[in-house]
């Protein structure tokens, strides 16, 4: 059943171009039918593990020879976060994208970018993973410049450029194993690493890899882009780059490398908290001086992703499922920030904070799911960023990471005055001279972001059987280390 | 081993040209250059001394043949570079109509 989850945004991007020939909104309908369809099974993929870890071979044949797909506990997280964001995201979609020519070639890409993520998330094998991380970016170059604005043009180059550097050296890294173990199964790869006289490859590759994955993650040093190619996107694009792919591309694949292929230890713990550490602090500092709302958005992503590096970094139990707990609750409240920001843009065609102003009264909707969004991000209890955050910290104090912990702090008190800024300026002031023939959004783009806010409210609300239910699986996946190698190989 | 240095060299000289030049064209060539240099690195990796085709025949299987495995991978890293150079270049084009200008420089209505 695993190849499902590539097979159906597969068929959809094939199928998009053709319909719409015939029927114009039927592309939106068939796009929505398939996220639906991939959420389901996403769901379903919950119980499956209960009955332990999956593994297809594709074509039949076993590892080390054939392609396998995999799934264990932190596949059906990242698996339920794509799948979740991407078909909201889509429902958002089909009003917001109205306003822009070709709706048929936006939702054909974005079918590529689900299915290159699932590919991502499932795949099983070093470099059929770097075939999906490429279908998922050459998708998100595409979409950053789907406006076809001069800004928009910019930024995606931008993004290409360094994307096109972090996969060369991620490819470089994948020959470089591939040279001296000679084998692509990560299963595989894990085990022989272990039987290798010198580390001298190691070390060599896990430099090549903390670059490569840390410029799709956008973590500190490499940055730069983030902040021009996730605002030029059009709104629902922008919460699926914030929301999933940084973490999808970026962080997941870093910690299945780091933790199951390489083997996790002192060095590449220190690399995380660090980099980490100054991911959340230039991020929120950065993101301070921002009047332009989507952008703001885009700094804050860099500091939560500072905070899912620094938890999974800490390499406690405690610590990576507060990471990882994070990693799900920010794709939610990102993404509907991201969602609240679209709805902004909607109605007034500005996102320039300052020039926006009590609109409270007149998007209702917007407002409410916004502050729901804000105070999750901000960790005011009991919304759903509190309890993640509140694990990091107990875990950095647990692990004597003192420095850690108290950046937490402070980066969690300085986020809450920058969307304390964000409510005032957009909602609740009251001044003279502002846009006016404000209307709230219509019908399918509220339903995106009212869902969100309910899930905020009920992953805050319910968050012990949930983090029993789906992260501690997903935790004990990356704290199993490099016995990813026995279970794969040993299952099926 | 000479080979392979030079093999990272082609691939610094890329990197160089990617990150350093300001004309948008010399850029897609740099990567050009870059994603090309990769290949070869795989191609390198497979190749053996006076090795031949593995074909298993009525003669038997080859005894010294080249590892078929990186060739068939850079085939499709190939393919990949193609559609990303692709999209650099047509990204690039309706840059050049934007702004009537190459330079990097030039371009730079994004900052903060």
């Amino acid at each position: 059943m695993l190849p499902i989850f590539v097979i159906i945004p597969l068929a959809c991007a094939f199928l998009i171009p053709i319909v719409s020939k015939f029927r114009k909104g039927s592309s939106a309908l068939l796009v929505n039918l398939g996220g639906l369809l991939l959420l389901f099974f996403s769901v379903k993929s919950i119980f499956w593990l209960r009955e332990g870890v999956r593994v297809y071979y594709v074509g039949g044949w076993k590892p080390p020879f054939g392609i396998c797909m995999t799934l264990d506990g932190l596949s059906v997280l990242m698996l339920l976060v794509v799948n979740l964001v991407g078909f909201l995201a889509l429902v958002y979609s089909i009003d917001y994208i109205k306003k822009y020519s070709s709706p048929a070639l936006y939702y054909t890409l974005f079918s590529l970018l689900l299915a290159g993520l699932n590919g991502v998330v499932i795949s099983g094998d070093m470099f059929n993973l770097f075939v999906f991380i490429e279908i998922t970016s050459i998708a998100s170059y595409a979409l950053v410049a789907f406006g076809v604005e001069a800004e928009d043009l910019e930024a995606a180059f931008k993004y290409l450029v360094l994307g096109s550097v972090a996969s060369t050296l991620i490819l470089l890294a994948i020959g470089m194993i591939l040279g001296s173990v000679s084998t692509l199964n990560m299963a595989d790869i894990g085990k022989s690493l272990l039987a290798l006289p010198s580390k001298n490859l190691i070390l060599y590759c896990t430099a090549l890899f903390v670059m490569g994955f840390g410029l799709k993650a956008a973590l500190v040093p490499f940055h730069a882009w983030l902040p021009d190619a996730h605002p030029a996107a059009p709104a629902p694009m922008s919460a699926m780059l914030s929301g999933v792919v940084i973490k999808t591309i970026g962080v997941y694949a870093l910690s299945r490398v780091m933790f199951n292929i390489i083997g996790f230890d002192r060095t590449i713990s220190d690399i995380f908290i660090w980099l980490g550490i100054i991911s959340m602090f230039v991020g929120v500092i950065l993101a301070i001086g921002q009047w332009d709302f989507k952008r703001l958005l885009a700094y804050h992503s860099i500091s939560q992703i500072g905070y899912v590096v620094f938890g999974i970094g800490l390499g406690t139990p405690l610590g990576i499922m507060g990471g990882l707990f994070h990693l799900f609750n920010h794709s939610l409240f990102k993404s509907l920030l991201f969602l609240n920001a679209g709805s902004l843009e909607y109605a007034s065609g500005t996102r320039q904070l300052d020039k926006m102003g009590g609109f409270s009264k007149e998007m209702p909707v917007t407002s409410t799911t916004s502050l729901v969004a804000s105070l999750s991000i901000a960790g005011v209890p009991p919304f759903c960023g509190f309890w993640s955050k509140l694990m990091i910290i107990i875990a950095a104090f647990q692990a004597h990471n003192i420095i850690g912990g108290i950046v937490c702090i402070v980066v969690g008190m300085v986020t809450l005055a920058s969307f304390l800024k964000v409510q005032k300026y957009a909602f609740t002031r009251k001044i003279e001279g502002v846009i006016s023939g404000i209307k709230e959004s219509p019908f399918y783009m509220s339903f995106s972001m009212v869902a969100l806010a309910l899930l905020c409210i009920a992953v805050g609300l319910f968050f012990a059987p949930f983090i029993d239910m789906v992260i501690r699986p997903a935790a004990d996946a990356l704290l199993g280390g490099l016995n990813y190698s026995a279970i794969i190989l040993g299952a099926g | 081993m000479s080979i392979y240095i030079l093999c990272l060299i082609l691939f610094a000289v890329g990197l160089y040209c990617l990150l350093v030049k300001r004309n948008l064209i010399k850029k897609i060539v740099g990567l050009g250059i870059m994603e090309y240099a990769i290949n070869l690195f795989f191609i390198l990796l497979g190749y053996r001394d006076n090795g031949e085709a593995p074909i298993l025949d009525k003669y038997g299987a080859a005894v010294n043949f080249v590892d078929p495995l990186p060739q068939a991978l850079i085939l499709t890293s190939i393919v990949i570079g193609l559609g990303v150079t692709a999209l650099m270049v047509a990204i690039t084009i309706r840059l050049y109509e934007k702004y009537r200008t190459f330079d990097i420089d030039e371009i730079r209505r994004l900052r903060g």
